[in-house]
């Protein structure tokens, strides 16, 4: 008898599972009868996406109703979804490729890329020579730019990151001519591993190096061209490595789409710009 | 009448569950190779493990797409952890059973099962930010097959002295009854009754644990520095197949995507290689 009970709570239990599953994904998919609630879909790099879940978030409570979904996928992936119609607006943290000519970019905000050393280096300034060399493995010990004598450890991003792109193009380098001691994913992955490692060398956002050298970690910010590597330079246009955050559509931006992306161009969400370390826009 | 009829039911729904646990696998298979014949058709089966590197980003005509490098990373820091593991994980689990006075015993073994329960991002965070600067310090640049296989062995290490200590407590206490009557010494009870009566056990908990070094991907990817190189020591950075499916997979379009689908399958094929071997050497020698 009990034998019974536990296979009839097991059944129920497992139709009500499906019976649900199937009546939540289709309230998703149809306008259905809440159709009075509209949604946004973002997709795309994971450096815009924070901060477009932020503007989401402010959009939302002044807008009841509506709901802002932001998923990630890498800028290549906002901009192909874009493209495709799978999301009404994509995120890009690069400037549109000439390949992506077909697409609309809206600017939310400016980022930069920074490269980065232990705090204990001694060297304080490369030229992008010597950085080029570094990278290419034509400069192996860091006596060679006036350090101490030991090996150079570089540390480079994986294939298809937005801020490799970035890297590449100002330095004009190839990717596959960079020789890499250590191989890293996200922007923390890589002050995590060089503040670990006195003669690592590598490249990161630029905020999240600022905010990690103001709060103790110990990494110190290279200058670019001779212009000191800070977001208020970034701001000034002067810092030379930088790069737009961008929202990317298919068509002209009308109705609910357009009202999302004046609202993060405008000075309403400048703060939440800040708040992520980059840099507002000025439209 | 009754008993018959809820036999038959239960019958059915286990039927109806084991059916279900196979569809799985195979659908996971026809995924994978679903996802992954964009990139075998552009690109060629061959390519994946002739060309020169691996730059997967520029398109199948002027990417390298070779993989055996991550095959080597893989084999390499999997066997070293089993090698490294395995002995303690054994000799864990007989102090255990054999030679802990049972005060010390139970709380051992819980900690053990506490080692077991850490989410391996923890490992992986600890192994980024103690181990690696230390590897560093005295040979760089510090991310290396050696941290990948000190951690990985740490996060095995209690799979493999869990099962072996269940396999111990599952050997008759006949058997240990007529040692002690022989009057054997508790290493020669151990040596001469316990490990050839537990020897398929042990052997699965080594196997088990092989298995999860080799599918482990957070903390390899945060202290193996991920270099796509066949290494020349224990200090080289290594990058694992599941590792470049994790750093990629985010970031990856069209045939760049597909050729992870592809590293997916090289994985997949190396476990059912694992199995194969497992089936292999216990029907020919362990279980007899």
């Amino acid at each position: 008898m009990p034998q019974k009970n536990i296979l009839i709570i097991f059944f129920v239990s497992l139709i009500s599972t499906c019976a649900g599953y199937s009546c939540s994904s289709s309230g998703n998919a149809g306008s259905g009868p809440t159709s009075k609630s509209e949604q946004l879909v973002l997709t795309g790099s994971s450096t815009v996406a924070p901060l477009a879940v932020e503007i989401g978030k402010r959009f939302e409570s002044l807008h009841p109703g509506i709901r802002i979904d932001v998923q990630t996928g890498g800028s290549s992936r906002g901009t192909a979804d874009a493209r495709r119609g799978l999301a009404d607006i994509g995120m890009a943290s690069r400037a549109l490729k000439p390949e992506e000519e077909d697409l609309l970019g809206f600017t939310i905000a400016q980022d930069g890329v920074c490269v980065i050393i232990h705090g204990d280096n001694s060297v304080n300034e490369l030229s992008d020579e010597q950085i080029a060399g570094i990278f290419s493995d034509k400069i192996n010990n860091w006596k060679e730019v006036g350090g101490q004598d030991a090996p150079i450890t570089v540390v480079n991003k994986s294939e298809g990151r937005a801020t490799l792109e970035v890297f590449l193009k100002y330095f004009k380098l190839k990717n596959s001519e960079i020789k890499a001691d250590v191989v890293i994913g996200d922007n923390e992955q890589g002050i995590k591993t060089i503040s670990g490692n006195r003669n690592a060398i590598g490249y990161v956002s630029i905020g999240t190096a600022e905010f990690g050298s103001q709060n103790g970690v110990p990494i110190k910010l290279l200058p670019a061209g001779g212009v000191k590597a800070t977001t208020d330079n970034l701001a000034k246009g002067t810092f030379p490595i930088s790069r737009p955050l961008n929202f990317v559509t298919k068509t002209e931006p009308e109705g609910l789409i357009k009202e999302f992306i004046d609202f993060a161009q405008s000075d309403q969400v400048h703060d939440l710009v800040k708040e992520q370390y980059f840099v507002p826009t000025t439209k | 009448m009754f008993r018959l009829q809820s036999d038959t039911l239960l019958v059915w729904a286990l039927r109806a569950c084991a059916a279900l646990a196979g569809i799985i696998v195979l659908l996971i298979l026809v995924f994978l190779v679903n996802e992954a014949l964009p990139a075998l058709r552009d690109v060629g089966p061959s390519r994946f493990f002739g060309d020169k590197s691996w730059h997967p980003a520029e398109g199948a005509a002027q990417g390298q797409f070779n993989l055996t490098p991550m095959l080597w990373g893989t084999l390499f820091v999997t066997t070293g952890a089993v090698l490294v593991a395995t002995p303690l994980g054994i000799g864990s689990a007989l102090f255990c059973h054999f030679y802990a006075p049972s005060t010390i015993a139970g709380p051992y073994r819980k900690l053990v099962e506490l080692l077991a329960g850490i989410p391996s991002v923890v490992y992986g965070l600890w192994g980024l930010v103690v181990l690696v600067p230390i590897i560093g310090d005295f040979h760089p640049p510090g991310p290396s097959l050696l941290a990948g296989t000190i951690i990985l062995s740490i996060m095995i290490l209690p799979t493999i002295a869990l099962l072996t200590d269940a396999t111990l407590s599952n050997v008759p206490k006949e058997y240990l009854q007529g040692a002690a009557a022989l009057g054997l010494s508790r290493w020669g009870t151990i040596r001469g009754v316990v490990f050839p009566a537990a020897k398929s056990g042990i052997f699965t908990s080594v196997i088990l644990g092989t298995g999860r070094a080799i599918g482990e991907t957070m903390a390899v990817l945060m202290v193996c520095g991920n270099v796509v190189q066949i290494p020349n020591s224990i200090f080289d950075p290594i990058r694992t197949l599941t590792a470049n499916i994790a750093l990629e997979m985010a970031y990856a379009m069209d045939d760049h995507r597909s050729a992870l689908f592809v590293s997916g399958l090289v994985l997949m094929a190396m476990i059912v290689a694992l199995v194969a071997i497992a089936e292999f050497i216990s029907k020919g020698h362990v279980y007899d």
